[in-house]
């Protein structure tokens, strides 16, 4: 158990995929203005996440990966080259479903998330985590607890970020930091906060 | 407007007008993460370059007969096919460095510059445009990245490119390193002071203000 | 300017398909099939092409790594004797070793022994319990790859493979020790995903030269190597068997020190060791 809660402090705080591995950036700067909006894609992001590395985890394993084709009659086949593109494919595809099962069942939801949903499948985070998910070997277990945290770790991000540029909207900003300027040395400020929890490691 | 002159612009003006990185704010996640040694900066570069170019010029090539509703889908397979190859040849031939450049390379696909150039430009421009606004938009990209991985590697290492500019303390020289430098944040902050630099020399870039502060009525005479 | 060239277009066959298709709807479904299925054609030949091709090369890097990394550790190598300082990686023999029992295994090629393979299958590896799992690898493969040189039957030298946690990042590496066991000749990580300028630090040549000579057992017998938090101060019993800890990096040096403690005891490679420290005498 404390395995998982080590892997999901990990995944949210210290190897947070905005702040330390810069994923999701253009989005992440473009999509923090109000904290409405950084609230709905946040949640976009957390939903396909948790979805995305457990499934593409599945896929690696049952397809992809070297001798993963052995219940096929194919020991010697590696296909892990084609990782990228299956990914990248499944996550398009699951962004269309989710956001026609949304539509139809939960028109409340979608009306907060729909127009986050496509943004989703371009965003560095997603295809990041399933990389990551590879890179790094974890088994189905992990890649759920790691999925979820990774989301998560992302969305508090973007929330934080949102509630600083709300506030900052207000003071005096020399003229070519305005805006993205600005922005930028937030997040290193906000990165170097987040550097704090490295060494968390609950035994 | 002549060929020759549209096709300078295209390829002019990613460079610094219309910057991918500072102006149009794409492409950034991998402009901070492989910038901390000159040598992935500009591994990272080329293999954008390609891609960009390549995706360009192929998507501008069949867009008379793309169909509109897959469009997308049909622009990341081409994209992704690029990146794969180019993930395969650095692996085959630069080993040590695909290794440190880990998923950022297999990242290139989501990359927002190549889609945002693949639907904004190449959809509805020429080839001969198409390819010189790909390799205007990957030299835009890839300035920043070098300059950025430079100023890394040289404070945060006092290398460049591996070979020693300033002895460190640990080989028994004079500078101790500012291992700030190797670590994320200041790649965010490197890039924001990059913004405000170029926004001071061309003022036209600075963004509008979304509120205009009104004098106080203390320090102003209110008639 | 020419836009005309429609090169997909080209290997269809009669003029007047070429012209049909041409006509169509783009949003037609039949027009929106067949430049689907082209570009698809199109790509998966150029990235399996890529792939295919350049397999053989991708495989020969990973070995040539290998390779650099075991020449490296082989520099310490005068420290056994003076007629060892020119030996190159070629003149060791590489021998798979079953790690329970310490015995040699025949029968399997230590050229293509690919480790992460047989670690992730159950029948060829073993589960590693908690309480002893130091390098917190979770599964080890049951056989591993050593390299040794040899000079009238005893043993000179070994190069062991160990890997095992960090920070945050699996460190993969060679020990180079002496064939009675008792010195480290080198060590270096070649794999890891450590903080850069910080646990980084241990592919750094100064940081790996300190470990030469060091003595790898404590006195009472068992693994005596580490690395001390903060600098080591020569002539203390520290000095004997630790390096100096890397500012910065306690975690990392934690897990060198754990790695170590596992792959050199009785559950890694001890067994194996006690026999060669048996042949070395």
């Amino acid at each position: 158990m404390t395995d998982f809660l080590n892997l999901f402090i990990t995944s949210a705080f210290v190897e947070n995929l905005a702040l330390s591995f810069f994923l999701g950036m253009c989005m992440f700067l473009a999509v923090s203005r109000r904290v409405e909006t950084a609230v709905g894609l946040g949640v976009a992001v957390l939903v396909v996440q948790s979805i995305s590395v457990p499934l593409n985890n599945l896929i690696y394993k049952t397809f992809l990966a070297e001798g993963a084709l052995t219940w096929a009659g194919l020991p010697d086949m590696d296909l892990s080259f084609l990782a990228l593109i299956t990914f990248i494919g499944v996550i398009a595809a699951m962004v269309q479903i989710l956001e026609m099962t949304l539509e139809r069942y939960f028109p409340a939801l979608f009306q907060g998330l729909g127009l986050f949903l496509p943004l989703v499948t371009v965003n560095c985070a997603i295809l990041g985590g399933s990389l990551f998910m590879v890179e790094r070997g974890y088994n189905f277990t992990e890649s759920v607890v790691y999925g979820f945290g990774s989301g998560f770790g992302w969305a508090v991000a973007i929330l934080a970020l949102a509630g600083i540029r709300e506030k900052l909207k207000y003071s005096d900003i020399p003229d070519g930091l305005r805006g993205t300027g600005i922005a930028f040395i937030v997040v290193g400020l906000m990165s170097l906060g987040f550097m704090t929890f490295s060494g968390i490691r609950i035994d | 407007m002549t060929a020759i002159s549209s096709m300078r612009k295209a390829f002019v003006d990613p460079l610094i007008n219309e910057n991918p990185i500072t102006l149009q704010i794409l492409g950034l996640c991998s402009a901070l993460a492989v910038t901390k040694t000159v040598a992935t900066a500009l591994i990272m570069s080329a293999a954008v370059t390609f891609v960009i170019t390549l995706s360009n010029a192929s998507i501008s090539l069949i867009r008379r007969h793309m169909p509109r509703h897959v469009r997308l889908i049909l622009q990341i397979t081409i994209i992704a096919s690029l990146v794969i190859v180019v993930d395969q040849v650095l692996k085959a031939y630069a080993y040590a460095l695909s290794k440190e450049l880990s998923v950022f390379v297999g990242l290139i696909v989501t990359n927002c510059i190549i889609m945002g150039r693949a639907e904004a430009y190449a959809m509805k421009n020429s080839v001969r445009l198409s390819v010189m606004d790909g390799l205007g938009n990957g030299l835009g990209y890839s300035w920043i990245l070098i300059l950025v991985g430079s100023v890394r590697e040289l404070f945060g290492s006092g290398t460049l490119l591996g070979m020693e500019v300033f002895r460190t303390v640990s080989a028994g020289g004079w500078y101790e390193p500012a291992a700030l430098m190797l670590l994320p944040p200041s790649a965010f902050f490197l890039i924001g002071f990059l913004i405000w630099a170029l926004r001071s020399w061309r003022s036209e870039q600075v963004e509008q203000e979304e509120f205009q502060i009104l004098p106080s009525a203390e320090s102003e005479d209110v008639a | 300017m020419p836009e005309s060239v429609h090169h997909e277009a080209t290997h269809a066959g009669s003029r007047s398909l070429l012209k049909r298709f041409q006509g169509l709807p783009n949003d037609s479904p039949a027009k929106a099939l067949i430049v689907t299925l082209l570009v698809c054609i199109f790509a998966s030949v150029i990235v399996t092409g890529s792939a295919v091709l350049l397999r053989p090369q991708q495989i020969a890097n990973s070995q040539l790594e290998q390779q650099r990394q075991i020449a490296e550790i082989l520099k310490g190598a005068s420290l056994v004797g003076d007629d060892l300082r020119t030996i190159q990686t070629d003149d060791l023999e590489a021998r798979v070793v079953e790690l329970e029992t310490g015995n040699y295994v025949d029968g399997v090629d230590p050229a293509t022994f690919d480790r992460t393979r047989l670690v992730r299958d159950p029948a060829h590896s073993v589960s590693i319990v908690p309480a002893q799992d130091l390098a917190q690898i979770k599964t080890r493969a049951k056989l591993a790859v050593v390299y040794l040189l040899l000079r009238d039957g005893k043993p000179q030298l070994v190069v062991l493979p160990i890997y095992g946690l960090g920070y945050g990042s699996m460190l993969h590496g060679f020990i180079g020790l002496s064939g009675d066991t008792e010195t480290v000749i080198g060590l270096g990580f070649h794999e890891h995903g450590e903080t850069p300028g910080l646990g980084a630090l241990i592919d750094d040549p100064a940081w790996r030269r300190l470990w030469s000579g060091k003595k790898v057992w404590a006195p009472g017998g068992e693994v005596g190597l580490g690395v001390a938090r903060g600098p080591v101060v020569s002539g203390t019993p520290e000095a004997r068997s630790h390096v100096d800890g890397i500012t910065g990096a306690t975690w990392t040096g934690q897990g060198v020190t754990n790695l170590l403690r596992y792959w050199l005891g009785q559950h890694g490679f001890g067994p194996y060791l006690n026999k060669l420290r048996k042949a070395a005498r």
